[in-house]
Protein backbone atom coordinates (compact mmCIF):
# COMPACT_ATOMS: atom_id res chain seq x y z
CA UNK A 1 0.00 0.00 0.00
CA UNK A 2 1.59 3.31 -1.06
CA UNK A 3 1.21 6.63 0.67
CA UNK A 4 -0.40 8.14 -2.42
CA UNK A 5 -3.11 5.48 -2.57
CA UNK A 6 -3.74 5.95 1.13
CA UNK A 7 -4.22 9.67 0.66
CA UNK A 8 -6.52 9.40 -2.37
CA UNK A 9 -10.15 9.93 -1.30
CA UNK A 10 -11.80 8.04 -4.17
CA UNK A 11 -9.61 4.99 -3.63
CA UNK A 12 -10.34 5.11 0.09
CA UNK A 13 -14.09 5.27 -0.49
CA UNK A 14 -13.94 2.39 -2.94
CA UNK A 15 -12.06 0.38 -0.37
CA UNK A 16 -14.54 1.31 2.32
CA UNK A 17 -17.48 0.19 0.14
CA UNK A 18 -15.79 -3.08 -0.78
CA UNK A 19 -14.98 -3.71 2.89
CA UNK A 20 -18.60 -3.07 3.81
CA UNK A 21 -19.74 -5.64 1.27
CA UNK A 22 -17.15 -8.33 1.91
CA UNK A 23 -16.72 -7.99 5.61
CA UNK A 24 -19.67 -7.72 7.90
CA UNK A 25 -19.11 -6.67 11.51
CA UNK A 26 -19.16 -10.23 12.95
CA UNK A 27 -16.64 -11.49 10.37
CA UNK A 28 -14.25 -8.62 11.06
CA UNK A 29 -14.58 -9.02 14.80
CA UNK A 30 -13.98 -12.76 14.68
CA UNK A 31 -11.06 -12.39 12.29
CA UNK A 32 -9.46 -9.89 14.64
CA UNK A 33 -9.82 -12.04 17.74
CA UNK A 34 -8.94 -15.34 16.05
CA UNK A 35 -5.15 -15.31 16.72
CA UNK A 36 -5.68 -14.84 20.47
CA UNK A 37 -8.58 -17.29 20.47
CA UNK A 38 -6.55 -19.93 18.62
CA UNK A 39 -3.64 -19.41 20.99
CA UNK A 40 -5.87 -20.13 23.97
CA UNK A 41 -7.45 -23.07 22.14
CA UNK A 42 -4.14 -24.72 21.22
CA UNK A 43 -2.23 -23.97 24.43
CA UNK A 44 -5.01 -24.22 27.01
CA UNK A 45 -8.04 -26.21 25.82
CA UNK A 46 -6.13 -28.84 23.86
CA UNK A 47 -3.63 -29.45 26.70
CA UNK A 48 -6.46 -29.79 29.23
CA UNK A 49 -8.15 -32.34 26.95
CA UNK A 50 -4.86 -34.22 26.74
CA UNK A 51 -4.69 -34.25 30.55
CA UNK A 52 -8.25 -35.59 30.75
CA UNK A 53 -7.36 -38.30 28.21
CA UNK A 54 -4.25 -39.28 30.16
CA UNK A 55 -6.27 -39.64 33.33
CA UNK A 56 -8.04 -42.64 31.74
CA UNK A 57 -4.80 -44.33 30.60
CA UNK A 58 -2.02 -46.17 32.42
CA UNK A 59 1.74 -46.00 32.31
CA UNK A 60 4.18 -48.91 32.05
CA UNK A 61 7.61 -47.46 32.71
CA UNK A 62 8.07 -45.19 29.73
CA UNK A 63 5.17 -46.23 27.50
CA UNK A 64 1.58 -45.10 27.89
CA UNK A 65 -1.05 -47.86 27.67
CA UNK A 66 -4.07 -46.25 25.99
CA UNK A 67 -6.75 -48.72 27.05
CA UNK A 68 -9.53 -47.07 29.04
CA UNK A 69 -9.41 -47.48 32.81
CA UNK A 70 -10.80 -45.78 35.91
CA UNK A 71 -7.99 -47.14 38.06
CA UNK A 72 -6.31 -43.72 38.42
CA UNK A 73 -9.51 -42.17 39.75
CA UNK A 74 -9.94 -45.05 42.17
CA UNK A 75 -6.41 -44.35 43.45
CA UNK A 76 -6.98 -40.60 43.58
CA UNK A 77 -10.20 -40.92 45.58
CA UNK A 78 -9.55 -43.88 47.85
CA UNK A 79 -5.82 -44.10 48.57
CA UNK A 80 -5.49 -42.45 52.00
CA UNK A 81 -2.53 -40.27 51.04
CA UNK A 82 -4.24 -38.64 48.06
CA UNK A 83 -7.61 -38.44 49.79
CA UNK A 84 -6.04 -36.66 52.77
CA UNK A 85 -4.08 -34.27 50.57
CA UNK A 86 -7.19 -33.48 48.57
CA UNK A 87 -9.25 -32.77 51.70
CA UNK A 88 -6.50 -30.65 53.19
CA UNK A 89 -6.14 -28.64 49.98
CA UNK A 90 -9.88 -28.02 49.85
CA UNK A 91 -9.94 -27.10 53.56
CA UNK A 92 -7.01 -24.70 53.16
CA UNK A 93 -8.43 -23.03 50.05
CA UNK A 94 -11.83 -22.65 51.76
CA UNK A 95 -10.28 -21.11 54.90
CA UNK A 96 -8.08 -18.81 52.81
CA UNK A 97 -10.97 -17.58 50.70
CA UNK A 98 -13.10 -17.05 53.83
CA UNK A 99 -10.41 -15.04 55.62
CA UNK A 100 -9.40 -12.99 52.58
CA UNK A 101 -13.02 -12.01 51.91
CA UNK A 102 -13.79 -11.18 55.56
CA UNK A 103 -10.59 -9.15 55.94
CA UNK A 104 -10.95 -7.48 52.55
CA UNK A 105 -14.59 -6.40 52.86
CA UNK A 106 -14.05 -3.54 55.37
CA UNK A 107 -11.17 -2.20 53.27
CA UNK A 108 -13.20 -2.28 50.08
CA UNK A 109 -16.06 -0.62 52.01
CA UNK A 110 -13.73 2.01 53.43
CA UNK A 111 -12.29 2.88 50.01
CA UNK A 112 -15.69 2.93 48.32
CA UNK A 113 -17.56 4.95 50.99
CA UNK A 114 -14.83 6.98 52.69
CA UNK A 115 -12.10 7.01 50.03
CA UNK A 116 -13.21 10.41 48.71
CA UNK A 117 -10.87 11.83 46.09
CA UNK A 118 -8.15 9.31 46.87
CA UNK A 119 -9.98 6.15 45.79
CA UNK A 120 -7.60 5.24 42.99
CA UNK A 121 -4.57 6.07 45.13
CA UNK A 122 -5.85 3.68 47.83
CA UNK A 123 -6.44 0.95 45.25
CA UNK A 124 -2.96 1.45 43.87
CA UNK A 125 -1.45 1.35 47.38
CA UNK A 126 -3.22 -1.92 48.09
CA UNK A 127 -2.47 -3.65 44.81
CA UNK A 128 1.20 -2.75 44.44
CA UNK A 129 2.61 -5.38 46.85
CA UNK A 130 0.89 -7.99 44.71
CA UNK A 131 2.85 -7.16 41.64
CA UNK A 132 5.96 -8.27 43.42
CA UNK A 133 7.12 -11.84 43.09
CA UNK A 134 4.84 -14.37 44.73
CA UNK A 135 7.87 -16.54 45.48
CA UNK A 136 9.50 -13.65 47.35
CA UNK A 137 6.38 -12.91 49.37
CA UNK A 138 6.14 -16.53 50.46
CA UNK A 139 9.85 -16.43 51.27
CA UNK A 140 9.38 -13.37 53.47
CA UNK A 141 6.76 -15.25 55.51
CA UNK A 142 9.30 -17.99 55.99
CA UNK A 143 11.71 -15.34 57.28
CA UNK A 144 9.01 -14.04 59.65
CA UNK A 145 7.70 -17.34 61.01
CA UNK A 146 10.94 -19.36 61.12
CA UNK A 147 12.58 -20.83 64.25
CA UNK A 148 15.27 -18.15 64.07
CA UNK A 149 12.85 -15.80 62.37
CA UNK A 150 11.63 -12.27 62.89
CA UNK A 151 8.64 -13.13 65.07
CA UNK A 152 10.52 -15.53 67.34
CA UNK A 153 13.56 -13.30 67.75
CA UNK A 154 11.34 -10.27 68.27
CA UNK A 155 9.23 -11.98 70.94
CA UNK A 156 12.37 -13.32 72.62
CA UNK A 157 13.91 -9.87 72.63
CA UNK A 158 10.80 -8.42 74.23
CA UNK A 159 10.86 -11.14 76.87
CA UNK A 160 7.42 -12.46 75.94
CA UNK A 161 8.67 -16.00 75.28
CA UNK A 162 11.67 -17.83 76.73
CA UNK A 163 12.59 -20.00 73.77
CA UNK A 164 11.76 -19.86 70.05
CA UNK A 165 8.42 -21.43 69.19
CA UNK A 166 8.37 -24.15 66.56
CA UNK A 167 4.58 -23.90 66.25
CA UNK A 168 4.69 -20.95 63.84
CA UNK A 169 6.19 -22.53 60.74
CA UNK A 170 5.69 -25.82 58.90
CA UNK A 171 1.99 -26.46 59.44
CA UNK A 172 -1.27 -25.74 57.66
CA UNK A 173 -1.86 -22.51 59.66
CA UNK A 174 1.36 -21.09 58.23
CA UNK A 175 0.06 -21.99 54.76
CA UNK A 176 -3.29 -20.33 55.48
CA UNK A 177 -1.67 -17.13 56.81
CA UNK A 178 0.72 -16.87 53.88
CA UNK A 179 -1.95 -17.49 51.25
CA UNK A 180 -4.40 -15.09 52.94
CA UNK A 181 -1.76 -12.40 52.66
CA UNK A 182 -0.81 -13.37 49.10
CA UNK A 183 -4.36 -13.18 47.73
CA UNK A 184 -5.70 -10.14 49.63
CA UNK A 185 -5.75 -7.75 46.68
CA UNK A 186 -7.65 -10.20 44.48
CA UNK A 187 -10.50 -10.17 47.01
CA UNK A 188 -10.54 -6.40 47.52
CA UNK A 189 -10.98 -5.45 43.86
CA UNK A 190 -14.21 -7.35 43.00
CA UNK A 191 -15.84 -6.32 46.30
CA UNK A 192 -14.85 -2.70 45.69
CA UNK A 193 -16.33 -2.79 42.18
CA UNK A 194 -19.66 -4.15 43.39
CA UNK A 195 -19.81 -1.61 46.26
CA UNK A 196 -19.18 1.18 43.76
CA UNK A 197 -22.17 0.05 41.71
CA UNK A 198 -24.61 0.38 44.63
CA UNK A 199 -27.04 3.26 44.23
CA UNK A 200 -26.35 5.43 47.30
CA UNK A 201 -29.94 6.72 47.38
CA UNK A 202 -31.08 3.20 48.39
CA UNK A 203 -29.01 3.45 51.57
CA UNK A 204 -30.39 6.94 52.20
CA UNK A 205 -33.89 5.58 51.71
CA UNK A 206 -33.29 2.79 54.23
CA UNK A 207 -32.06 5.36 56.76
CA UNK A 208 -35.02 7.67 56.09
CA UNK A 209 -37.34 4.73 56.70
CA UNK A 210 -35.81 4.28 60.13
CA UNK A 211 -33.06 1.73 59.68
CA UNK A 212 -29.95 2.42 61.75
CA UNK A 213 -26.52 2.29 60.12
CA UNK A 214 -26.00 -1.36 61.01
CA UNK A 215 -29.46 -2.49 59.87
CA UNK A 216 -29.21 -0.56 56.61
CA UNK A 217 -25.77 -2.08 56.03
CA UNK A 218 -27.02 -5.61 56.68
CA UNK A 219 -30.23 -5.22 54.67
CA UNK A 220 -29.12 -3.00 51.78
CA UNK A 221 -25.37 -2.67 51.29
CA UNK A 222 -24.29 -6.21 52.13
CA UNK A 223 -26.90 -8.05 50.00
CA UNK A 224 -26.29 -5.70 47.06
CA UNK A 225 -22.55 -6.34 47.21
CA UNK A 226 -23.07 -10.13 47.17
CA UNK A 227 -21.93 -10.49 43.53
CA UNK A 228 -18.57 -8.95 44.47
CA UNK A 229 -18.29 -11.22 47.50
CA UNK A 230 -19.02 -14.23 45.28
CA UNK A 231 -16.39 -13.37 42.69
CA UNK A 232 -13.87 -12.53 45.40
CA UNK A 233 -14.44 -15.89 47.08
CA UNK A 234 -14.10 -17.80 43.80
CA UNK A 235 -11.11 -15.88 42.47
CA UNK A 236 -9.25 -16.83 45.65
CA UNK A 237 -10.62 -20.33 46.23
CA UNK A 238 -10.00 -21.90 42.81
CA UNK A 239 -6.34 -20.95 42.29
CA UNK A 240 -5.25 -21.54 45.90
CA UNK A 241 -6.40 -25.16 45.88
CA UNK A 242 -3.57 -25.91 43.45
CA UNK A 243 -0.88 -23.90 45.16
CA UNK A 244 2.58 -25.45 45.06
CA UNK A 245 5.07 -22.89 46.37
CA UNK A 246 3.50 -22.01 49.72
CA UNK A 247 3.05 -25.57 51.06
CA UNK A 248 6.54 -26.43 49.84
CA UNK A 249 8.19 -23.45 51.57
CA UNK A 250 6.17 -22.93 54.76
CA UNK A 251 3.93 -26.01 54.98
CA UNK A 252 6.34 -28.68 56.16
CA UNK A 253 4.98 -32.21 56.53
CA UNK A 254 1.56 -31.15 57.84
CA UNK A 255 1.02 -28.51 55.18
CA UNK A 256 1.61 -30.56 52.02
CA UNK A 257 -1.10 -29.98 49.44
CA UNK A 258 -2.36 -31.82 46.37
CA UNK A 259 -0.20 -29.79 43.95
CA UNK A 260 2.91 -31.22 45.59
CA UNK A 261 1.59 -34.75 44.90
CA UNK A 262 0.71 -33.82 41.33
CA UNK A 263 4.19 -32.42 40.76
CA UNK A 264 5.71 -35.63 42.17
CA UNK A 265 3.77 -37.71 39.63
CA UNK A 266 5.18 -35.62 36.79
CA UNK A 267 8.66 -35.61 38.33
CA UNK A 268 10.18 -38.26 40.57
CA UNK A 269 7.33 -40.78 40.66
CA UNK A 270 6.80 -40.37 36.91
CA UNK A 271 3.22 -41.59 36.72
CA UNK A 272 1.63 -39.11 34.32
CA UNK A 273 -1.82 -40.74 34.22
CA UNK A 274 -2.13 -40.68 38.01
CA UNK A 275 -0.94 -37.05 38.06
CA UNK A 276 -3.53 -36.26 35.40
CA UNK A 277 -6.31 -37.97 37.37
CA UNK A 278 -5.32 -36.07 40.52
CA UNK A 279 -5.44 -32.79 38.55
CA UNK A 280 -8.85 -33.53 37.04
CA UNK A 281 -10.27 -34.66 40.40
CA UNK A 282 -8.99 -31.52 42.11
CA UNK A 283 -10.52 -29.29 39.44
CA UNK A 284 -13.88 -31.09 39.56
CA UNK A 285 -14.14 -30.97 43.35
CA UNK A 286 -13.08 -27.34 43.59
CA UNK A 287 -15.66 -26.50 40.93
CA UNK A 288 -18.34 -28.21 43.02
CA UNK A 289 -17.15 -26.35 46.11
CA UNK A 290 -17.21 -23.07 44.19
CA UNK A 291 -20.77 -23.84 43.02
CA UNK A 292 -21.84 -24.59 46.59
CA UNK A 293 -20.32 -21.30 47.76
CA UNK A 294 -22.29 -19.39 45.14
CA UNK A 295 -25.54 -21.11 46.21
CA UNK A 296 -24.89 -20.44 49.91
CA UNK A 297 -24.04 -16.74 49.42
CA UNK A 298 -27.08 -16.24 47.16
CA UNK A 299 -29.33 -17.91 49.76
CA UNK A 300 -27.89 -15.70 52.50
CA UNK A 301 -28.47 -12.68 50.30
CA UNK A 302 -32.14 -13.59 49.85
CA UNK A 303 -32.58 -14.20 53.59
CA UNK A 304 -31.06 -10.83 54.45
CA UNK A 305 -33.65 -9.03 52.37
CA UNK B 1 -25.64 11.84 67.53
CA UNK B 2 -25.70 10.29 64.07
CA UNK B 3 -22.84 12.52 62.97
CA UNK B 4 -20.89 11.39 66.00
CA UNK B 5 -21.66 7.77 65.27
CA UNK B 6 -20.69 8.15 61.63
CA UNK B 7 -17.40 9.76 62.63
CA UNK B 8 -16.72 6.88 65.00
CA UNK B 9 -17.53 4.30 62.33
CA UNK B 10 -15.29 6.05 59.85
CA UNK B 11 -12.57 6.33 62.52
CA UNK B 12 -12.68 2.60 63.18
CA UNK B 13 -12.56 1.92 59.47
CA UNK B 14 -9.60 4.26 58.96
CA UNK B 15 -7.72 2.56 61.78
CA UNK B 16 -8.53 -0.82 60.27
CA UNK B 17 -7.40 0.37 56.83
CA UNK B 18 -4.11 1.51 58.36
CA UNK B 19 -3.49 -1.81 60.12
CA UNK B 20 -4.42 -3.69 56.95
CA UNK B 21 -1.96 -1.75 54.79
CA UNK B 22 0.74 -2.47 57.39
CA UNK B 23 -0.18 -6.18 57.20
CA UNK B 24 0.15 -6.01 53.41
CA UNK B 25 3.50 -4.26 53.36
CA UNK B 26 5.22 -5.59 56.46
CA UNK B 27 6.33 -9.01 55.14
CA UNK B 28 7.62 -7.46 51.94
CA UNK B 29 9.63 -4.84 53.88
CA UNK B 30 11.64 -7.48 55.75
CA UNK B 31 13.44 -8.49 52.55
CA UNK B 32 15.23 -5.14 52.05
CA UNK B 33 15.86 -4.79 55.80
CA UNK B 34 17.67 -8.12 56.13
CA UNK B 35 19.43 -7.76 52.78
CA UNK B 36 21.63 -5.02 54.29
CA UNK B 37 22.08 -6.78 57.63
CA UNK B 38 25.52 -8.24 58.23
CA UNK B 39 24.32 -11.43 59.99
CA UNK B 40 23.83 -14.55 57.89
CA UNK B 41 20.44 -15.39 59.45
CA UNK B 42 17.50 -12.98 59.34
CA UNK B 43 16.70 -12.27 62.99
CA UNK B 44 16.42 -9.41 65.45
CA UNK B 45 18.27 -7.52 66.77
CA UNK B 46 19.98 -6.33 63.57
CA UNK B 47 23.72 -6.81 63.72
CA UNK B 48 25.05 -4.10 61.44
CA UNK B 49 24.79 -2.46 58.06
CA UNK B 50 26.54 -4.00 55.06
CA UNK B 51 26.33 -3.98 51.28
CA UNK B 52 28.46 -7.09 50.86
CA UNK B 53 25.51 -9.30 49.81
CA UNK B 54 24.85 -6.89 46.95
CA UNK B 55 28.52 -6.70 46.02
CA UNK B 56 28.65 -10.50 45.73
CA UNK B 57 25.76 -10.65 43.26
CA UNK B 58 27.56 -9.63 40.03
CA UNK B 59 30.37 -12.09 40.77
CA UNK B 60 28.02 -15.02 40.32
CA UNK B 61 27.91 -16.29 36.70
CA UNK B 62 24.87 -18.56 37.27
CA UNK B 63 22.93 -15.57 38.57
CA UNK B 64 23.93 -13.36 35.65
CA UNK B 65 22.85 -16.04 33.21
CA UNK B 66 19.50 -16.42 34.98
CA UNK B 67 19.02 -12.64 34.86
CA UNK B 68 19.73 -12.62 31.12
CA UNK B 69 17.31 -15.53 30.57
CA UNK B 70 14.62 -13.70 32.55
CA UNK B 71 15.14 -10.60 30.44
CA UNK B 72 14.86 -12.56 27.17
CA UNK B 73 11.75 -14.46 28.34
CA UNK B 74 10.15 -11.32 29.81
CA UNK B 75 10.64 -9.16 26.73
CA UNK B 76 9.43 -11.90 24.34
CA UNK B 77 6.41 -12.76 26.50
CA UNK B 78 5.49 -9.09 26.94
CA UNK B 79 5.62 -8.35 23.22
CA UNK B 80 3.78 -11.47 22.12
CA UNK B 81 1.03 -11.17 24.74
CA UNK B 82 0.54 -7.48 24.07
CA UNK B 83 0.13 -8.12 20.33
CA UNK B 84 -2.42 -10.86 21.07
CA UNK B 85 -4.00 -8.59 23.69
CA UNK B 86 -4.34 -5.68 21.25
CA UNK B 87 -6.09 -7.86 18.65
CA UNK B 88 -8.49 -9.36 21.18
CA UNK B 89 -9.20 -6.15 23.11
CA UNK B 90 -9.85 -4.26 19.88
CA UNK B 91 -12.20 -6.99 18.67
CA UNK B 92 -14.07 -7.13 22.00
CA UNK B 93 -14.51 -3.36 22.36
CA UNK B 94 -15.18 -2.50 18.71
CA UNK B 95 -17.30 -5.33 17.28
CA UNK B 96 -20.48 -7.19 18.23
CA UNK B 97 -20.76 -10.83 17.17
CA UNK B 98 -22.13 -14.16 18.43
CA UNK B 99 -19.81 -16.08 20.76
CA UNK B 100 -18.04 -12.90 21.84
CA UNK B 101 -18.57 -13.51 25.55
CA UNK B 102 -17.59 -17.18 25.35
CA UNK B 103 -14.37 -16.40 23.49
CA UNK B 104 -13.57 -13.64 25.96
CA UNK B 105 -14.22 -16.04 28.83
CA UNK B 106 -11.84 -18.61 27.37
CA UNK B 107 -9.08 -16.05 26.85
CA UNK B 108 -9.51 -14.82 30.45
CA UNK B 109 -9.68 -18.36 31.92
CA UNK B 110 -5.97 -18.70 32.84
CA UNK B 111 -6.59 -15.94 35.39
CA UNK B 112 -8.74 -18.23 37.57
CA UNK B 113 -7.16 -21.61 36.86
CA UNK B 114 -4.58 -22.96 39.30
CA UNK B 115 -1.22 -22.32 37.64
CA UNK B 116 -0.12 -25.89 38.23
CA UNK B 117 -2.96 -27.16 36.02
CA UNK B 118 -1.88 -24.81 33.21
CA UNK B 119 1.74 -25.86 33.71
CA UNK B 120 1.30 -29.63 33.75
CA UNK B 121 -1.16 -29.68 30.86
CA UNK B 122 1.24 -27.70 28.66
CA UNK B 123 4.10 -29.89 29.83
CA UNK B 124 2.22 -33.05 28.79
CA UNK B 125 1.48 -31.71 25.31
CA UNK B 126 5.01 -30.44 24.75
CA UNK B 127 6.52 -33.77 25.80
CA UNK B 128 3.97 -35.71 23.70
CA UNK B 129 4.85 -33.67 20.64
CA UNK B 130 8.49 -34.52 21.25
CA UNK B 131 9.48 -30.85 21.60
CA UNK B 132 12.31 -30.09 23.95
CA UNK B 133 11.85 -27.80 26.93
CA UNK B 134 13.63 -24.47 26.64
CA UNK B 135 13.23 -20.76 27.27
CA UNK B 136 10.84 -20.77 24.30
CA UNK B 137 8.41 -23.13 26.04
CA UNK B 138 8.48 -20.82 29.10
CA UNK B 139 7.54 -17.92 26.81
CA UNK B 140 4.60 -19.93 25.43
CA UNK B 141 3.32 -20.51 28.96
CA UNK B 142 3.90 -16.95 30.12
CA UNK B 143 2.01 -15.54 27.13
CA UNK B 144 -1.00 -17.66 28.08
CA UNK B 145 -1.16 -16.20 31.61
CA UNK B 146 -0.17 -12.65 30.56
CA UNK B 147 -2.85 -12.21 27.87
CA UNK B 148 -5.72 -11.84 30.42
CA UNK B 149 -3.87 -9.01 32.21
CA UNK B 150 -2.96 -7.40 28.89
CA UNK B 151 -6.64 -7.64 27.86
CA UNK B 152 -7.77 -5.98 31.10
CA UNK B 153 -5.38 -3.06 30.70
CA UNK B 154 -6.11 -2.65 26.97
CA UNK B 155 -9.92 -2.98 27.03
CA UNK B 156 -9.96 -0.25 29.69
CA UNK B 157 -7.80 1.86 27.36
CA UNK B 158 -9.90 1.10 24.28
CA UNK B 159 -13.34 1.42 25.90
CA UNK B 160 -13.37 5.16 26.54
CA UNK B 161 -12.23 5.65 22.99
CA UNK B 162 -14.50 7.86 20.87
CA UNK B 163 -15.36 5.93 17.72
CA UNK B 164 -16.41 9.07 15.84
CA UNK B 165 -12.73 10.02 15.58
CA UNK B 166 -12.04 6.89 13.58
CA UNK B 167 -15.16 7.42 11.48
CA UNK B 168 -14.05 10.97 10.76
CA UNK B 169 -10.68 9.65 9.66
CA UNK B 170 -12.30 7.06 7.40
CA UNK B 171 -14.66 9.70 5.94
CA UNK B 172 -11.68 11.85 5.15
CA UNK B 173 -10.31 9.00 3.03
CA UNK B 174 -7.90 7.30 5.36
CA UNK B 175 -7.56 3.53 4.88
CA UNK B 176 -8.34 1.17 7.76
CA UNK B 177 -4.64 0.65 8.44
CA UNK B 178 -3.89 4.36 8.10
CA UNK B 179 -6.66 5.18 10.56
CA UNK B 180 -5.30 2.66 13.01
CA UNK B 181 -1.75 3.94 12.69
CA UNK B 182 -2.48 7.66 12.69
CA UNK B 183 -5.60 7.96 14.88
CA UNK B 184 -6.11 4.88 17.03
CA UNK B 185 -2.51 4.03 17.89
CA UNK B 186 -1.48 7.44 19.27
CA UNK B 187 -4.57 7.45 21.49
CA UNK B 188 -4.00 3.99 22.93
CA UNK B 189 -0.18 4.09 23.05
CA UNK B 190 -0.06 4.62 26.85
CA UNK B 191 -2.33 1.59 27.38
CA UNK B 192 -0.09 -0.49 25.12
CA UNK B 193 3.08 0.50 26.97
CA UNK B 194 1.28 -0.15 30.25
CA UNK B 195 0.34 -3.64 29.01
CA UNK B 196 3.97 -4.32 27.99
CA UNK B 197 5.20 -3.34 31.45
CA UNK B 198 2.55 -5.38 33.28
CA UNK B 199 3.28 -8.49 31.17
CA UNK B 200 7.04 -8.10 31.59
CA UNK B 201 6.63 -7.82 35.37
CA UNK B 202 4.39 -10.91 35.53
CA UNK B 203 6.85 -12.92 33.45
CA UNK B 204 9.82 -11.67 35.49
CA UNK B 205 8.22 -12.83 38.75
CA UNK B 206 6.46 -15.99 37.53
CA UNK B 207 7.74 -19.23 39.01
CA UNK B 208 5.45 -22.27 38.62
CA UNK B 209 5.09 -22.31 34.83
CA UNK B 210 8.78 -21.54 34.33
CA UNK B 211 9.66 -24.29 36.83
CA UNK B 212 7.70 -26.93 34.90
CA UNK B 213 8.42 -25.79 31.37
CA UNK B 214 12.12 -25.06 31.59
CA UNK B 215 14.82 -27.34 30.24
CA UNK B 216 18.24 -26.72 31.71
CA UNK B 217 18.14 -22.92 31.65
CA UNK B 218 16.99 -21.08 34.77
CA UNK B 219 15.11 -17.79 35.06
CA UNK B 220 15.60 -15.64 38.17
CA UNK B 221 12.73 -17.17 40.21
CA UNK B 222 14.01 -20.68 39.37
CA UNK B 223 17.50 -19.61 40.41
CA UNK B 224 16.13 -18.25 43.70
CA UNK B 225 14.18 -21.47 44.28
CA UNK B 226 17.39 -23.47 43.87
CA UNK B 227 19.25 -21.23 46.35
CA UNK B 228 16.54 -21.48 49.02
CA UNK B 229 17.72 -24.99 49.90
CA UNK B 230 20.97 -23.61 51.30
CA UNK B 231 20.58 -21.57 54.48
CA UNK B 232 23.98 -19.93 53.93
CA UNK B 233 22.80 -18.51 50.57
CA UNK B 234 19.83 -16.71 52.14
CA UNK B 235 21.36 -13.20 52.47
CA UNK B 236 22.31 -13.25 48.79
CA UNK B 237 18.79 -14.35 47.88
CA UNK B 238 17.38 -11.53 50.02
CA UNK B 239 19.57 -9.01 48.19
CA UNK B 240 18.53 -10.38 44.79
CA UNK B 241 14.90 -10.43 45.95
CA UNK B 242 15.14 -6.80 47.01
CA UNK B 243 16.41 -5.82 43.56
CA UNK B 244 13.55 -7.75 41.93
CA UNK B 245 11.03 -6.09 44.27
CA UNK B 246 12.41 -2.66 43.39
CA UNK B 247 12.22 -3.46 39.67
CA UNK B 248 8.60 -4.67 39.96
CA UNK B 249 7.59 -1.63 42.03
CA UNK B 250 9.14 0.73 39.52
CA UNK B 251 7.66 -0.96 36.45
CA UNK B 252 4.18 -1.16 37.97
CA UNK B 253 4.23 2.47 39.07
CA UNK B 254 5.15 3.57 35.54
CA UNK B 255 2.43 1.27 34.14
CA UNK B 256 -0.17 2.77 36.51
CA UNK B 257 0.78 6.35 35.64
CA UNK B 258 0.53 5.53 31.93
CA UNK B 259 -2.77 3.71 32.39
CA UNK B 260 -4.26 6.77 34.09
CA UNK B 261 -2.92 9.04 31.40
CA UNK B 262 -4.50 6.77 28.76
CA UNK B 263 -7.84 6.87 30.56
CA UNK B 264 -7.71 10.67 30.86
CA UNK B 265 -6.71 11.10 27.22
CA UNK B 266 -9.52 9.02 25.74
CA UNK B 267 -12.05 10.63 28.08
CA UNK B 268 -10.95 14.17 27.28
CA UNK B 269 -11.07 13.55 23.55
CA UNK B 270 -14.52 11.98 23.90
CA UNK B 271 -15.66 14.99 25.91
CA UNK B 272 -14.54 17.41 23.21
CA UNK B 273 -16.64 15.68 20.61
CA UNK B 274 -19.74 15.08 22.68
Amino acid sequence: MTAAAEGSPSFGMMRARRNALLQSEPVQGLALISPTFLYALVLLVLPILVVVAHSFWTQNYLTIDRSFTLENYRAALTEPIYRDLLWRSLYISMMVSFFTVVLAYPIAYFISFHGGRHKSLWLFLITIPFWTSYLLRVMSWKVILGYNGVLNSGLLGLGIIDEPSTALLYNSSAVIITLTHAWAAFAILPIFVSLEKIDRTLIEAAKDLGDGPIRSFLRVTLPLSAPGVISAALIVMIPTVGDYVTPKLVGGKDGVMIANAIQAQFGKASNWPLGAALSVTTMLIVTLMAGATVVIIRAAQRLAR
Amino acid sequence: MTAMRRFLASGWLSAYAFVYVVFLYLPVIFLPIFSVNSAATPKFPLSGFTLKWYQDLPRNPALLEAAWNSLVVGVSAAMLSTVLGILAARSITRYRYPGRRAINGLIMAPLVLPEIIVAISMLLVILQLGLSLSLFTIVLGHVLICVPYSMTVLTAGFEGFDRSLEEASADLGESAFGTFRRVTLPMVAPAIISSLLVCFTISLDEFIIAFFLTGTEATLPIYIWGQLRFASKLPGVLALGTLLLAASFLLMTIAEVLRRRAARRTQNEGGLHA
